[in-house]
């Protein structure tokens, strides 16, 4: 089984390497094809280590193989390996699936209405090779060394994608976006490894928090007692910067600006990167953590705060996106919350919740992750099959779209009611379970998450109804819309078909906490209720946008602060800008800048000009005369002995 | 006479076998043939370059003066892989009209030369260590002389000589005190002949100063190394490559063992400070002349005087992680040194160009060549991710690992001069990336087997540095060496 998960983690690296140095001498769909084959091996292989851990190993216990990287110290080794255990045999899973979804679909869609494929299609598959080895490698880390170093790969090649098309302005501008925000994440991600490693002394996943063992964690976190900073416990510092890491992954208010942005990669991309596997990293890692997040009840509380307030934020803001990328990418960050909340609010004071189904929440979320890779990853393909059709992202640019692109509407419709949580879809269980999970902390919390659910049935049929229905469609190019070819619609079917079903797997016998079998029931109260809710929004949005009408403009001039408030994202970006530019930058970089300037450079030019004319002066040393080197020779030996003596011997 | 002795000694004989039947080759073989002799030469080294991998045996011979420990076996398959890379290199130069008559002189001197440094990295007698270090210089003096109908060729091979020569003669001097000291030329009975001296005294200290002239000379330490920059620049650039990587490494691992097990006790504090003294010049001044250099193979013979006190900094640690991390430098050096040499042998063997000013552009022409000389650039600088990082840090970590304040200074200077340093390899990738150039070197394809070379020298500077499997086993192989550092 290590065996296998290393070849997982090695083939689409030769797939980079190879596609990355050779792709360029090989014809633009060829190298295509093979990445689309090597990617088929790997989920081949990803699928079979998880059959085999989850068939073989009913213990769930945790497998993995390392070898030593780096010694720092005798006791601090930075080791690289592979952890196989519930959590990371499902990431395997998910990621192969959407990653060779997305590289078959990317052969139909890097293409111009011609049908040949785009300039650098070779560097994108490599790129995307080297994304999938990056995220496979995060997740079967076996220490949070590792993860950290492949936490960075994410990001780089996410950058690199966004940027895909580089000789645009906005995809530069986006890239960096990313690039920096998540980059300034991660900062605070390694100081939290900081704290965490300095008084645990391993960086070691199995001795800080096992699968679930409390004991580890226990421990672990004993050695940080009495360790306080500003009043609070050195342990929840720590959790706390680790997961403004993961929250800047996984796009959490306030750090969530760079992922509308980042839509102006290519659509699989978005699909792969910023829908279904890096951006879910964040919720991976606290999940990852999780033993040690229960012992820190302040940094649980964090997470539950910044999930739900991120989850009704990014909702109300969907409501009113006209780019449907945009729309997709903050309903993406309203479900990444769903997770986070769920993950926290299976803990309480330092205790799970739940009496006997204690940590159903973090079962929920893992399953919400799993479903919502998918419908989220078919939801943004066929986001992408309409933009290749009507080449824009606005929705009054599509209108009507269902008689031309049936296939691609029914495929989007399932993916609505699956995010929506319409029984028997995927999204509903997962849905449902987090949930009551929610109402098992508190009323409150279940409230607050079951509104949220409504909005986000709401949004999503809002965004249905105006790409395939409202009016009649205005073919605005020289094509008609049709359904795209068929590498672009089988991942489609594929996808919404495991949408359809993925519901009914018995989620909690394989991932749970501790890796013992967790009993579901069927909460029919709270069933019944956000079916209920989700039914509501849906008939919100029939009334307003099924069918032209003047409705949705009304509501929009009655409500105008509002409206333009959420449709500028409540001003998010410009706070953000006023503060970099107006006070980061002004108060605090100039100075910095002039100090630079004058002290540093001035320091430093004086250094360099120092060695320059020390270099000048000493030119004439190396003359090229062999009777002044011997000459030289001489006088440094006597020298050396004679100095070294006199100052031995004398002083 | 006990002929098992010879066991001791396998990698020595294997070399001598490939001497032997290369010399046989080039004496007896038909002339049409003898265009093959570079090809069969790196071949037969690369079966016994294998074969010399072989574990290794353990013990002394020849009345103790020749040891052969896990840290010697390592050693010299460290100077077999940069041997095996510039015989590799100068196939092509060695079939050249002017230098094909002698080629396999060229072969069977390197060879030789191998074989001397050999003993030197064995020998636990001066008496040995100096008939190694001779078999080791000499002939360079007729392999810098190889491209005869230049004139820099000439002029470096004389000076050469007259600074050789004038160093051993100093070195003999030193070793000749240190007999008249102590009585005996063994490494062991001499640790104890110098602590039964009683105290430091002056005849040691000149002894001391001396031996540190003579051998300094091969590893052109600051201000012995005046002859390095125009032997460099006039000997061919195989020579070069040779005497910059391989004469190097096996000076530097000889001196150390000297220093450690001959001075250890009682002269350890008076050595170290002598090699700090010129740890600072040599790292100082080399990188100062470095800047100055437009010839690439007088900028890179400056780069190696610098690059030399580094690895001095593993010597002045005088334990088993200095050794180790020495080792561990030599090697990574090794790839990142020859691969620059081979861009530079590739283009000079091409069109004979070998100012940096030649080099604007070259990425335009000649991507790969300028991509191997980048990474070569960015190794021989330090810069993560690649070998010279590792190797870079490995030996500050081996010279701080002492704890002594003296040396955390040492390093630091080092770490300053690691700065310097880089502008003048920047200097270089610069000219290849940036600058533009209307009548760039043309685009052209280098023989195979220097393409070879470059691969194997790439992958060394990628590869070697993230597999710390290779840091580790050599730590491991020196503190498995009994009487390494016994003395201490």
């Amino acid at each position: 089984m290590i065996t296998n998960t290393v070849l997982v983690l090695v083939l689409p690296f030769v797939m980079f390497l190879f596609l990355g140095l050779a792709g360029v001498k090989m014809p633009r769909k060829t190298a295509g094809v093979i990445g689309v084959v090597g990617m088929l091996i790997t989920t081949v292989l990803a699928y079979w280590v998880a059959i085999d851990y989850f068939m073989h190993h009913p213990g769930h216990e945790q497998i993995s193989a390392e070898v030593d990287w780096l010694n720092f110290t005798p006791k601090l080794v930075a080791r690289m390996g592979v952890l196989i255990d519930p959590i990371s045999a499902m990431m395997l899973v998910v990621i192969s699936t959407v990653s060779l979804m997305v590289h078959l679909y990317s052969l139909g869609y890097m293409c111009d209405h011609h049908g040949h494929a785009e300039k650098g299609f070779q560097r994108y598959y490599s790129f995307l090779a080297l994304f999938t080895f990056s995220m496979l490698g995060l997740v079967v880390a076996t220490n949070i060394f590792q993860m950290f170093i492949f936490f960075e790969m994410v990001g780089l090649s996410s950058y690199l994608l966004i940027g895909f098309y580089y000789s645009l302005p906005a995809a530069n501008h986006a890239n960096k976006k990313a690039f920096i925000v998540t980059r300034l994440a991660d900062l605070f991600f390694l100081l939290g490894i900081m704290i965490l490693t300095f008084s645990t002394g391993t960086f070691d996943f199995k001795e800080l928090v096992g699968l679930g063992d409390m004991a580890a964690s226990q421990r672990a976190a004993g050695t940080m007692d009495g360790l306080t900073f500003l009043g609070i416990p050195a342990v929840g510092w720590a959790l706390v910067f680790i997961f403004i890491g993961g929250a800047g992954k996984s796009a959490m208010y306030p750090l969530h600006i760079w992922l509308p942005d980042a839509m102006e990669g290519p659509t699989p991309v978005s699909a792969l990167i910023h829908a279904a596997t890096m951006v879910v990293a964040g919720v991976f890692l606290i999940a990852r953590m999780f033993p040690l997040y229960v012992l820190a009840p302040m940094a649980m509380n964090v997470v539950a705060v910044v999930g739900a307030f991120t989850a009704f934020y990014a909702a109300a803001v969907a409501c009113v996106q006209s780019d449907i990328k945009r729309a997709l990418a903050f309903s993406t960050i309203s479900q990444i919350a769903f997770m986070m909340t769920s993950l926290a609010v299976s803990a309480d004071g330092g205790q799970l919740v739940g009496g006997h189904e204690a940590g159903l929440g973090y079962m929920a979320s893992m399953f919400h992750l799993f479903t919502h890779a998918m419908f989220k990853a078919l939801l943004f393909l066929c986001a992408g099959a309409i933009i290749h059709a009507v080449h824009s992202n606005e929705n009054d640019k599509m209108h009507g779209l269902h008689k031309f692109m049936p296939i691609t509407s029914i495929a989007f419709l399932i993916g609505c009611l699956a995010i929506a949580g319409i029984p028997p879809f995927a999204g509903f269980f997962s849905k449902d379970e987090i949930l009551v999970a929610c109402y098992e902390r508190g009323l409150g919390w279940g409230l607050w998450m079951s509104m949220v659910a409504g909005m986000t049935a709401f949004y999503m049929f809002r965004i249905y109804y105006l790409i395939f229905f409202w009016k009649k469609h205005e073919v605005h190019t020289e094509h008609e819309p049709s359904d795209q070819p068929w590498t672009m619609t089988l991942p489609l079917i594929i996808l919404a078909s495991i949408s359809c079903v993925a519901g009914f797997l018995p989620f909690g016998k394989f991932v749970t906490y501790n890796g013992e079998v967790l009993e579901t029931h069927m909460n029919w109260t709270v069933a019944g209720s956000s079916v209920g809710i989700a039914l509501v929004g849906i008939a919100l949005a029939t009334w307003l946008y099924f069918k032209e009408n003047p409705k949705p403009e009304r509501m929009k001039n009655a409500m105008s602060g509002l409206w333009e408030a959420a449709y500028r994202r409540f001003y998010m970006d410009e706070l953000y800008q006023f503060i970099t530019h107006k006070i980061i930058f002004q108060g605090i970089c100039k100075p910095i800048a002039w100090f630079d300037r004058i002290f540093i450079d001035g320091f430093f030019n004086k250094l360099a000009d120092l060695t320059g004319n020390a270099s000048f002066a000493i030119r004439r040393v190396q003359g090229g005369n062999a009777q002044s080197y011997v000459f030289v020779y001489l006088l440094g030996a006597l020298l050396l002995a004679a100095v070294t003596g006199v100052v031995i011997l004398m002083i | 006479m006990d002929y098992s002795q010879f066991l001791m000694m396998p990698q020595e004989i294997g070399l001598l076998a490939v001497f032997l039947l290369v010399f046989l080759y080039d004496t007896f073989m038909p002339r049409t043939t003898q265009r093959a002799l570079p090809l069969v030469t790196v071949v037969l080294f690369g079966v016994y370059m294998t074969w010399a991998f072989l574990p290794p045996s353990m013990g002394k011979c020849f009345g103790d003066m020749f040891e052969a420990n896990n840290a010697t076996w390592a050693m010299k398959n460290i100077l077999n892989i940069g041997v095996f890379i510039v015989l590799l290199q100068s196939v092509k130069w060695t079939n050249d009209d002017f230098v094909s008559v002698r080629r396999g002189e060229f072969y069977e001197l390197i060879l030789l030369t191998l074989l001397g440094m050999f003993l030197m990295v064995s020998a636990r007698h001066f008496l040995l260590f100096v008939i190694g270090l001779e078999t080791a210089s000499l002939p360079l003096a007729a392999l810098a002389a190889f491209e005869k109908r230049y004139y820099e060729s000439r002029e470096a091979a004389a000076k050469y000589v007259m600074t050789a020569v004038f160093s051993s003669a100093i070195l003999l001097m030193g070793l000749s005190l240190v007999y008249g000291a102590c009585g005996t030329l063994y490494f062991s009975n001499l640790s104890f002949g110098v602590t039964a001296t009683g105290g430091v005294n002056w005849m040691l200290i000149v002894a001391l100063a001396f031996v540190m002239a003579g051998v300094g000379f091969k590893i052109s330490l600051v201000p012995f190394h005046l002859w390095t920059a125009d032997v460099y620049q006039g000997a061919p650039t195989a020579v070069t490559s040779y005497l910059s990587v391989i004469s190097k490494g096996s000076a530097a691992f000889a001196f150390m063992v000297i220093l450690v097990q001959v001075f250890g006790s009682l002269y350890q504090e008076v050595w170290q400070w002598m090699l700090y003294a010129l740890i600072v010049l040599t790292i100082t001044v080399g990188n100062l002349f470095a800047m100055r250099q437009r010839n690439l193979k007088r900028f890179l013979a400056f780069s190696s005087v610098s690059q030399a006190g580094y690895v001095m900094l593993g010597v002045i640690a005088a334990n088993e992680v200095g050794m180790a991390s020495m080792m561990y430098y030599i090697l990574v050096y090794i790839f990142s040194n020859l691969a620059a040499f081979g861009v530079v042998m590739a283009i000079e063997n091409h069109c004979g160009k070998v100012t940096i000013d030649d080099y604007n552009g070259l990425f335009k022409t000649n991507p790969w060549l300028a991509f191997t000389m980048m990474l070569a650039m960015f190794s021989l600088g330090g810069i993560p991710p690649f070998a010279g990082f590792f190797s870079k840090f490995f030996i500050f970590v081996g010279a701080a690992s002492t704890g002594s304040v003296a040396i955390y200074v040492l390093v630091f200077i080092a770490l300053v001069n690691t700065i310097i340093s880089l502008y003048y390899y920047l200097l270089v990738v610069k000219a290849m990336f940036i600058r533009q150039e209307e009548c760039a070197i043309d685009r052209f394809r280098s023989h195979w087997t220097e393409r070879l070379a470059m691969v194997i020298c790439v992958a060394g500077i990628i590869f070697v540095g993230l597999a710390s499997c290779i840091y580790t086993s050599l730590t491991k192989l020196v503190e498995e060496s009994p009487n390494l550092f016994l003395m201490i």
